[in-house]
Formats: C-alpha cells, sequence, structure tokens
C-alpha cells in the first residue's frame, strides 16, 4: 500500500521509519562493494546521546521540584519522589511538545522532500527540554522547536546539512524572541504558590555580575547557594538539563567512552573556558574577573553546552585537528562573553552558534593545509 | 634505501572460516569464463572468438578497442561454449568448456641470460599477445596499464591483510623461479624503483627474499597496511602527472612463467573460506574458474553468498557463477536478508563493529574472536552525520569525508587537490564498511575517478 504506485505512495517514508523502528530492514549488501556492514547505524548512534542526556533529565526532573519547595519555604529533602513527581508534572510535557513539534516538521519535510526521516531529531528533541527553564510556556516550545528545526536545519537541506546547531538555534530564537520568559526571575517553577521572602530566583551568573557591578567579591555574594560544590551538584536554580555539572560529566563519559561524542571538543571547550577564566584572572580589572577561572566551569549552562551541543557532528568542526581549534575558542568566546558583555550571561550559547558559523572556515584552513602538502611534492 | 613504516589507523575485520594451508585433491571446475566486467575501465569489449570455436590457453578471446594491443587470453583450452550477453548486447561472460588436458599456445621462451639482454619492446609484444599484461595495474585510476607508459615505480604487496585473505606466500609456493624472472622483466620498464612491501610482523617468504636489486620495504598494521595504495602513499606518493604500476605477486609469477616456460599459465590456488564453508581450504584451479564444484557439498547451509573475492571489495556472484580474473579466493557467508526486531538499539555482543555505540559490545571481545558477520546491511542510507571515523580507518594523509563530498558535487578541482590519484576503490573499503550512514564509499570513488579521467 506504501509501496510506488500504492494508495499511500506519499506517505512511504513515514510508513519507512515506523517500520524500520520496529524491525532494522532486511536489505543486504549490493553485488559489488562491500558485502559485509559494520553494526552501527545511525538510529544507535542517535540513541547513545539520548541515553547520555538521561541523567540530566532525571536530575533536573528532581532539582525542578526542589527549587519549587525551596522557594516556596516548604521542607524538602532532594531525591524525594514528591520533588521527582513536581518535576516531572513540569518537565515531561515540554519533552512531549518539543519532540511533537519538532517530529512533525520532520515528517513533512521528508514526505515532500521524498526522503527517509533522518534520526537526528531524536536528540534535538531531548536537547531542546534540557535548554530552556521549566516555567516556560509550551506554546512557546513548539515554536521555539519548529523555529529551530526549519530555519536552523530544513533551509539548508535538512540533516547532515545544517551550519548551526539546531537546538541553539531554537534557544536563541526563544532568548531574542521572548526574552522575559527566558531571562530574569524565571528559573523556579512556582506554580502560582508565594515564594517566601528574600527569594531572588536569580542564577549564580546573576549573581555573580550583580556584584561585580556593586564591587563585591564574587564568590562571597555567592554565597553558600552557590558554593562550588553546589555549582558543581546542581542544586540551583537554572534552565531543566544544565545546571548540574556532575550529570553532565557522566554523560560526557558516555559520550566519550563510545565514542559519539569528540572527546577532543569536550575537552577543549572547558579548557578554553578556564584558560580564559585565568587570563581574566591576571587582568583583574573588575570583581567578576577576580572570581576563579574553576567556577566558570560549573556556572550557567557552559558543561552542558560543552558536551551536548558543541559536540553536535554537522554543526561542529569536521577534521580533527579543527575540533581542538573549535573547541577552544567555544570555551574562550563561552567566558569573554559572560565577562564582558554580561547582557548576555548564557555566554555558551551565542559561543556555539557563533563557531558554528566558523567551523567551515576552521576546516577550510585544515583542508587547505593537507591539499598544500599534495601539491608540494608534486612536480606538475 | 629500503623503508620500514608501521601505520596504526585501520581496523581488522577478524572473520571465521579461515583457509588452512592444505591444498585440497584436485577438483577442477569444468567451465571458465572471462568476464569483461573484471577489468575496471574496459570501454568496448571486443570479441575474436565465436562460440564453438576451439582455443588452447593463451588464446586471445577478446580486447578493448580503446586499448588494442592487449590481449585478453583464455586461462584453459577447451570450446567456446557461450557468449552470455546482457542489455545492449553487452558482453557478459565467455564461458568456456575445458579440455582434460590443457594445451598451450607456445611462445618464446628463454633462458635467464637471454631475459637479461631482451629489450623491452620484444618483452612488451610477448606480455601483450600472451595474456599476462592485464596484471599490470596503473595508478593512479586502478586500471589495466598503459604499454606506452613508463612509470615512475613499481609497488608490488607481498601480503594482504583484507578479511580471510589468501596466504600469497602459501599460494606462491614452488614459483621462486617465476617470481624472480617476473621481476626482471617488469625492471626493463622503469627506470625508477622496484618496491616489495613486505609485512614487517612475518618472516620474507622464501619466493620473495631471494629478490636482488630492487627494494625490500617493510609494513605493519591493520588493514589497510597490505593494500598496494597506501603503500604507495608512504613510499612514494602518485603526484598529479605521475604513473605507477602495481602486480599482484601472482601476476608477477605468471610473467615469470610466460617468458621461461613460454606459455600463458594461468593454474592458481584459490582459498575457498568463509564461516559457511565446510572445510575452508585451497584449491588449485585456473582463473575465472567456475565455481560449483567448489562449493558443491561444501556448504554449510543453503541461504548464503557466494562472493568472488573477500568481503570488502568482493562481487556477489551466483552458485553456478565464476571467480573474477584477480581473485584468489572464494568467501562464502550468509545471506543477510532477515529482520531484527528493535534491532537498532538491541545490545549485541556477536556482531562485529568498529564503533562502541550503545549496546554495541564487540570491542570488548578482543582481537582474537573470529566473527560470523551475514550480508545484511544493518541499517539504512543515511545524510553524512558521524565525522572523524573514515579518518580513523585510513592510514593516509587524505581526508576521505571531504573528497567523497567533493565527488557527489562534482567538484573537479578539489577531488583532484584531496587526493583522488591515490586512491581506488580498496583503499577505502574500510570506509564503507565503518559508515554510520551506509554510503556506497567504493563506487564513489570510481565515479570521482571516472570523472577525473572523463574531465
Amino acid at each position: 500500500m506504501f509501496e510506488k504506485g500504492g494508495k499511500l505512495e506519499k506517505l512511504y517514508y513515514l510508513f519507512e521509519a515506523g517500520e524500520t523502528f520496529m524491525f532494522s530492514p532486511a536489505s543486504t549488501a549490493k553485488n559489488k562493494g562491500v558485502q559485509v556492514r559494520d553494526a552501527i547505524d545511525l538510529k544507535r548512534m542517535m540513541m547513545t546521546v539520548v541515553i547520555a542526556m538521561i541523567p540530566c533529565l532525571i536530575f533536573g526532573m528532581f532539582n525542578t521540584g526542589y527549587q519549587h519547595h525551596v522557594a516556596v519555604g516548604e521542607a524538602t529533602t532532594f531525591l524525594s519522589l514528591d520533588n521527582l513527581l513536581f518535576g516531572a508534572r513540569w518537565v515531561l510535557p515540554i519533552v512531549l511538545v518539543s519532540y511533537a513539534a519538532g517530529g512533525i516538521i520532520e515528517a513533512i519535510f521528508a514526505i515532500v522532500r521524498k526522503h527517509p526521516i533522518n534520526e537526528g531529531f531524536l536528540v534535538t528533541g531531548m536537547l531542546i527540554p534540557l535548554i530552556v527553564p521549566a516555567t516556560i510556556p509550551l506554546w512557546q516550545v513548539a515554536l521555539a522547536t519548529i523555529f529551530g528545526v526549519l530555519v536552523g536545519k530544513e533551509i539548508f537541506g535538512g540533516t547532515g546539512m545544517n551550519i548551526l546547531n539546531v537546538a541553539m538555534t531554537s534557544r536563541a530564537f526563544l532568548y531574542f524572541a521572548y526574552p522575559s520568559q527566558i531571562s530574569g526571575a524565571v528559573w523556579t517553577q512556582l506554580a502560582d504558590k508565594t515564594p517566601v521572602d528574600g527569594f531572588t530566583g536569580a542564577t549564580a551568573l546573576a549573581v555573580a555580575y550583580d556584584s561585580s557591578t556593586a564591587g563585591g567579591d564574587v564568590v562571597s555574594a555567592l554565597g553558600d547557594t552557590f558554593s562550588f560544590s553546589n555549582l558543581f551538584m546542581g542544586m540551583v536554580p537554572g534552565s531543566i538539563g544544565e545546571t548540574s555539572t556532575l550529570w553532565v560529566l557522566v554523560g560526557a563519559l558516555i559520550l566519550i567512552a563510545t565514542g559519539v561524542g569528540s572527546w577532543k571538543i569536550i575537552v577543549s571547550v572547558f579548557g578554553g573556558a578556564f584558560i580564559m577564566g585565568a587570563i581574566f584572572n591576571a587582568a583583574g580589572i573588575n570583581p567578576f574577573m577576580d572570581m576563579p577561572a574553576h567556577y566558570h566551569l560549573v556556572m550557567g549552562g557552559l558543561a552542558f553546552g560543552a558536551v551536548f551541543m558543541a559536540t553536535d557532528p554537522v554543526s561542529a568542526a569536521h577534521t580533527e585537528t579543527g575540533k581542538w581549534i573549535y573547541g577552544i575558542l567555544i570555551g574562550m568566546l563561552s567566558v569573554l562573553i559572560r565577562v564582558v558583555n554580561p547582557a548576555y550571561p548564557e555566554g555558551i550559547m551565542l559561543a556555539v552558534l557563533l563557531m558554528n558559523v566558523f567551523a567551515p572556515l576552521i576546516d577550510f584552513y585544515v583542508i587547505q593545509a593537507n591539499k598544500k602538502r599534495r601539491l608540494a611534492r608534486a612536480t606538475v | 634505501m629500503s623503508k620500514i613504516i608501521k601505520l596504526k589507523k585501520g581496523f581488522d575485520i577478524n572473520l571465521a572460516g579461515k583457509a588452512v594451508h592444505k591444498i585440497a585433491d584436485s577438483i577442477y571446475p569444468e567451465t571458465f569464463a572471462i568476464k569483461p566486467t573484471d577489468f575496471v575501465g574496459m570501454k568496448r569489449p571486443k570479441l575474436l572468438v565465436n562460440e564453438g570455436d576451439n582455443i588452447k590457453a593463451g588464446t586471445p578471446i577478446l580486447f578493448d578497442k580503446m586499448q588494442e594491443n592487449v590481449m585478453y587470453c583464455s586461462p584453459v583450452s577447451g570450446e567456446i561454449v557461450e557468449v552470455k550477453r546482457g542489455a545492449k548486447r553487452k558482453i557478459l561472460e565467455v564461458k568456456i568448456l575445458a579440455d582434460k588436458t590443457i594445451e598451450y599456445e607456445s611462445f618464446q621462451s628463454y633462458s635467464p641470460s637471454d631475459i637479461n639482454g631482451l629489450s623491452r619492446n620484444d618483452a612488451q609484444a610477448q606480455m601483450l599477445k600472451a595474456g599476462v599484461w592485464p596484471n599490470i595495474i596503473q595508478r593512479p585510476f586502478g586500471i589495466v596499464a598503459n604499454e606506452n607508459d613508463s612509470p615512475k615505480a613499481i609497488h608490488i604487496s607481498t601480503f594482504d591483510t583484507h578479511p580471510l585473505a589468501a596466504d600469497v606466500a602459501f599460494t606462491l609456493q614452488g614459483e621462486e623461479d617465476a617470481f624472480k624472472t617476473g621481476i626482471n622483466i617488469l625492471k626493463k620498464f622503469t627506470d625508477g624503483k622496484i618496491h616489495l612491501n613486505h609485512d614487517l610482523n612475518a618472516e620474507v617468504a622464501k619466493v620473495f627474499a631471494g629478490v636482488d636489486n630492487i627494494e625490500h620495504n617493510k609494513f605493519s598494521g591493520p588493514h589497510p597496511a597490505g593494500n598496494v595504495g597506501v603503500q604507495i602513499h608512504h613510499l612514494d606518493p602518485v603526484n598529479k602527472g605521475d604513473i605507477v604500476w602495481t602486480l599482484t605477486p601472482y601476476g608477477v609469477a605468471q610473467i615469470g612463467k610466460l617468458f621461461s616456460q613460454g606459455k600463458y599459465d594461468a593454474s592458481r590456488l584459490v582459498a575457498v573460506c568463509g564461516s559457511e564453508v565446510k572445510t575452508p581450504q585451497y584449491y588449485k584451479t585456473y582463473s575465472g574458474g567456475a565455481i560449483n564444484k567448489l562449493v558443491e557439498g561444501n556448504i554449510k547451509q543453503d541461504h548464503v553468498r557466494y562472493i568472488s573475492g573477500n568481503v570488502l571489495t568482493g562481487e556477489k556472484i551466483e552458485k553456478d557463477g565464476y571467480l573474477s580474473f584477480y581473485a584468489n579466493s572464494l568467501t562464502v557467508i550468509p545471506e543477510g536478508d532477515h529482520t531484527e526486531f528493535l534491532g537498532w538499539i538491541m545490545p549485541k555482543k556477536n556482531v562485529l563493529s568498529f564503533h562502541r555505540a550503545w549496546g554495541l559490545f564487540s570491542f570488548m571481545n578482543g582481537k582474537n574472536k573470529e566473527y560470523v558477520l551475514d550480508s545484511n546491511t544493518n541499517g539504512e542510507d543515511r545524510a553524512f552525520v558521524q565525522t572523524g571515523t573514515f579518518e580513523k580507518v585510513t592510514p593516509m594523509d587524505v581526508y576521505p569525508t571531504f573528497l567523497l563530498k567533493a565527488i557527489l558535487s562534482e567538484d573537479f578541482d578539489n577531488v583532484e587537490a584531496l587526493g583522488i590519484y591515490e586512491v581506488i576503490e580498496e583503499d577505502l573499503a574500510l570506509c564503507e564498511f565503518v559508515d554510520v550512514s551506509k554510503h556506497d564509499v567504493q563506487h564513489m570513488v570510481r565515479e570521482g575517478i571516472e570523472l577525473i579521467q572523463n574531465g
């Protein structure tokens, strides 16, 4: 029925996606060429990334509940069922909306362009919920996802052709189109309850910036709430999946151990951020610059961006040498944007997008060097 | 000076069913075939015989109109029983029913001292006429060499790292003199060096050790360390405008025998191997032999794929098909036309993967585990997504992904600048194996080569 000439021929690729999801296909090697193939396929590779994000997702649900209960002044322990259920109540709808909105766009394009549905969206659909606050209106999630998939990917020709990271494009869209829902005191889901006195809902980056303009010491302003260990563990306000450096690192371990994410990029983003932090320490013009460099690694979305965003193979540099340069520059730019232009506290988002644009240029020079080596030994 | 080169990149595919060093009691195929499709780049094959003609081993059967002096000759004596044609009367197979005892066309034979005095032109004329010339493959492009060229070097790899590959030294035992004579003939064709490239981790076999006045290089590393293209890249790369020739050791020995014995000797040892073969071992046959007798009663089950050659670069043939001109092995693996419930996420330990993505545990099995792989593609065609893996299995200073993308977009300048002169299909075959997105890498490489040839 779905085959060529069948009644529902137009929906073939939709059918194919469903069928191959249930059963891996019976296709065999062609007559000429390799007769056996590696056991990997794109579905498995993408699912590896999704699996690597699950610790962050679960932690994010606990944290959403925890932040709520702390903000409204109710006694709570972090790992309570209450926190998990509260978190799930607010986080899972975002995940569902993201997958549904993006999935529909993917399916429409697959049908119109007559190509199979690519599995890349399995990852994008999970990334987007993890980088937005739990308070975000669902319609904005849908809109941002559609914008990201359309503008970030499909207009460039679909999966594999995109220049920008799709999830980061969605995040940037939200940031510039609906700033009031994604900056300020939006990080804690209050669920219509009144917060306790003194509740600010600010993130560590905002606190650091404020104390810096006031001329105080950043580390003492961050206080106990945003102590290094708290920031590392992630029991702080922030986007759903990005607060816990620990669980991001667990994800990083999965990506590196499976070889699906480039360890070069992950290491170099952290390295670049630390180097830039250290340079600022040396300059020390304002208190924010004086903040110890290692704080940068656990604040905001830097770790999450380094592990899950910068490593997107399509939008990153494609050459191994290029990956080092690409990663270091992302790390340095993130901290530079954070410290020098705190109007954009989330430097990693802009840094990743900027370096996505420059990645082909980095590759260009790496490839050019290869061509020159080849040309140099030629005699004609 | 001879070199030792240690390569790290690459991947060994360790399959079950290796041929043991034993030659089966003589089972000779009844029919043989010459297939124009075996010769990459042959444009317009022209037949010189008709059905019913009686021929000898070494009688010209066909030639390519684009290269009229190179004769493709019969491996055995007998009768032309069928010329199988495809669409547009394209010649697919010229089938020969073999005599019980082989009669040979006789060519001039030379004593070792005469060979030294033989001119290039005389040697060339005999090689072109007698059917041994197609053993000489030219780089770039991987096509039968042009007889008017003088290559800057000649490269011969004495070991094969392909999965289940026949042991080259074993198949050439007793051919010491023929091999030496072959090298002496080849010396007439180049002012440059002849490189004999050995496996660093094995003793150099007797047949290769005794050859003097040439370069003996050694290579180590996983597949494709044994590929002559990879070796050339590290010894003396092919640049734009260069011509380099490559031969298999078998081809060298065959050339040698043409001059020392005055006949076109197409006999060869063929490894019959693969997980579905009951007793994987060597068989004595001639080039282009029918496989039916080799597999009869020797296969564990019915649902198998017969491959002329190895699993990376070979070609699927039918049960009544013929080995290709260059093949020294017949590999039999299970056909993989089965679906698998949730096969894309189920954990797997017994299927080989270069990757370690979720649920692929083959890296934990160690290097000595032998795998039974079938012909299933394990996934569908997708866009290029993963980066960096092709480079990990290509021990050359080449960026395969960029080269392939340049080929796809027919970007002539970049195809050339990114190294198309240095690769043929087999050099990037591993990329095709490990590819997450299941591209036909080898087919794309050939398209790139044709783009440059016709450009």
